[in-house]
């Protein structure tokens, strides 16, 4: 083992080396390109709102704070934001979840009636779509407006997560079904006793997915939402970010010290927005890369 | 459960509603989704009418005039129909030509790495700022861009500019900025697909190519590429049909008044008449337009690549 493995070294030519080494460099860097923008982000949250506005923290803060968080914890619109964000996560993602996986057990069922219909029907939405005014005025008449459904209703089921679902239901071995079949279980007693507790993995990757579309959304609360209790932390955000950016392009800021605070919130109300879903997914990489490659190869 | 007479009734009735009654449960699992997407996808679909009629909020879609073509040709002849194509297009193929193959470059040079898990480290690095929203994203960028922002302070103080500049405010530095930050937030979440290609290629390959003394980049140009030749060409049709969707959540947020004349795209345009203005036969029909467009697209890179390469979508 040790004599191959030297042979193998001795086998790396000069130009091999050098190979290996700028690899590893530009690995390095474009880790630290990745990661940087986040890290100044945390730092200069952690700065007194007023000190940061002189600009120059880059690494460390320079007036440790902890100002800034209690401010957001404090601010009542941002904790009903909050409110509203974990609510649609957690009950979007799971009816999502739960019914995409029952409609995509029942396709994935070749014995199934009019299959072939139902499977064209889906593989058409996921090429053409009526757009944005027609869903609006969709969602208009089914008074989906100022509604906290419109979050989870319209969210409830995508063809192209069913797709993922098919592809990983079809390789559960039919003899597990046929047992249960002979017990005199129906479809669904089936789907919800064996399958679903075998499908721990692709239930995790469509709930990532589910759950970060949630998290992350704030095009819907724009469009859909005028009630400011309705509005998720992502439109909160939307709506300082954008005035921010009105303000700076209005040149002169009136007045400084407000807008340093304003700065310095925003940026603490980013890092408890993200703070979450970046600390889930490196736990569910391994699910996640399996249900992307399903998704690009079948979709 | 079922009464002996109901049963043999069952019996007699046509074999094919038989079938369906014996698959009831599965039958009643799949029609909610049915449903569901007649619902969502299927109405908005035909909502489109509007797009040939002259719609009022205040009337029914059924009340309101057939026009035709009117609003399409309206379209065409908007003063700012040249401008929004172009901005739509050449953020498109900017991005086409810069943030499709550096994740496949990216995955390919991870795949060299000697330690496994060093490896793994930079993967879940690199799939982190996918996990970001674009209005966090947008904010540290409007942050930074600034006049008085980190970038201007680094270009300042290093002699390199001798004014601050507003990037965001200025037209000109929009696409770029626009395929940066798309490059930035989706390379590695991109790699993932083409590192699973590539972990299926079977490395008995590699060792023949190094005993018949291949170096490293012979071994990826002619091993490595050709194997995941198939992913590339099926990720390039799906790049292709998204030409005209621009990244709508990206640009909505970066975009401001004064980058306007180069961050105006069908999608934002959409939003604009639709929502801000109130023209909504008008938005639907620039929509309509804009999703026409794209089938023909994909229609077309489909057939290429099929022609080209044997993989194809359909």
């Amino acid at each position: 083992m040790a004599a191959a493995t030297k042979n193998w070294r001795k086998q790396r030519t000069t130009g091999e080396i050098i190979f290996d080494v700028l690899i590893v460099i530009l690995m390095c860097a474009i880790c630290f390109i990745t990661i940087y923008p986040i890290w100044y982000v945390i730092v200069n949250s952690f700065n007194d709102g007023a000190d940061a506005m002189r600009g120059g923290i880059f690494w460390w803060p320079r007036v440790f704070s902890l100002e800034n968080y209690k401010t957001v914890f404090k601010d009542s619109s941002i904790l009903t934001a909050f409110g509203v964000t974990v609510l649609r996560t957690l009950v979007g993602t799971v009816l999502n979840v739960f019914f995409t996986a029952m409609v995509a057990y029942g396709l994935s069922k070749t014995r199934l009636i009019g299959r072939n219909f139902y499977l064209t029907m889906g593989i058409i939405t996921m090429m053409f779509n009526g757009g944005l005014i027609p869903t609006f005025l969709l969602y208009k008449n089914l008074n989906l407006l100022d509604n906290f459904l419109v979050f989870v209703i319209p969210a409830m089921f995508s063809f192209y997560n069913a797709i993922i679902f098919m592809s990983f239901f079809r390789e559960i071995p039919a003899s597990l079904e046929e047992s249960a079949e002979i017990d005199g279980a129906n479809d669904f007693l089936i789907f919800l006793r064996i399958i679903l507790p075998l499908s721990k993995p692709v239930l995790a990757t469509i709930a990532l997915f589910s759950g970060v579309y949630h998290w992350n959304d704030y095009f819907s609360g724009v469009i859909y939402i005028n009630k400011p209790s309705l509005q998720p932390i992502q439109t909160y955000l939307y709506r300082m970010v954008a005035e921010a950016g009105s303000n700076q392009m209005a040149a002169q800021t009136a007045d400084v010290v407000k807008s340093t605070t304003s700065m310095s919130l925003k940026l603490a109300t980013m890092v408890v927005t993200t703070l979450p879903i970046v600390c889930v997914y490196p736990f569910l990489q391994k699910y996640f890369v399996k249900g992307m490659m399903i998704g690009a190869v079948k979709g | 459960m079922v009464s002996a007479p109901a049963k043999a009734e069952r019996k007699s009735a046509h074999p094919k509603l038989q079938g369906l009654w014996k698959q009831r449960y599965l039958q009643l699992m799949v029609i909610p989704g049915i449903i569901w997407m007649f619902i969502f996808n299927y109405i908005p679909m035909v909502g489109i009418v509007i797009g040939f009629k002259n719609f009022k909020i205040t009337k029914s879609i059924w009340e309101a005039p057939w026009v035709g073509f009117e609003h399409f040709a309206a379209f065409f002849q908007d003063e700012s129909f040249g401008n929004i194509m172009v901005n739509t297009l050449g953020i498109a193929l900017l991005k086409l030509l810069i943030c499709f193959p550096l994740p496949i470059l990216f995955a390919i040079l991870l795949n060299e790495l000697r330690s496994v898990k060093f490896k793994r480290v930079v993967q879940t690095i690199s799939y982190l700022p996918h996990f970001l929203s674009w209005v966090v994203l947008g904010g540290i960028m409007i942050t930074w861009l600034s006049d008085v922002g980190m970038i201007n302070e680094i270009l300042v103080g290093a002699g390199i500019l001798k004014e601050p500049i507003t990037f965001l405010a200025e037209p000109k530095y929009f696409w770029g900025l626009a395929v940066i930050s798309d490059l930035w937030k989706e390379m590695g979440w991109s790699a993932i697909i083409y590192l699973a290609a590539i972990s299926g290629i079977d490395q008995s390959m590699y060792e023949a190519a190094t005993v018949d003394g291949a170096n490293k980049i012979q071994k990826i140009w002619n091993i490595t590429l050709p194997a995941i030749r198939g992913t590339i060409a099926i990720m390039f049709i799906l790049a292709v049909s998204g030409i005209m969707n621009s990244n709508f959540d990206q640009i909505f947020i970066l975009k401001n008044v004064l980058n306007a004349p180069r961050s105006e795209v069908i999608d934002t345009y959409v939003y604009q008449m639709g929502m801000r203005v109130g023209r909504y036969s008008y938005a639907t029909a620039i929509g309509l337009f804009k999703s026409v467009v794209s089938m023909i697209l994909l229609v077309i890179a489909n057939f290429t690549t099929s022609k080209l390469q044997g993989s194809s979508l359909f």
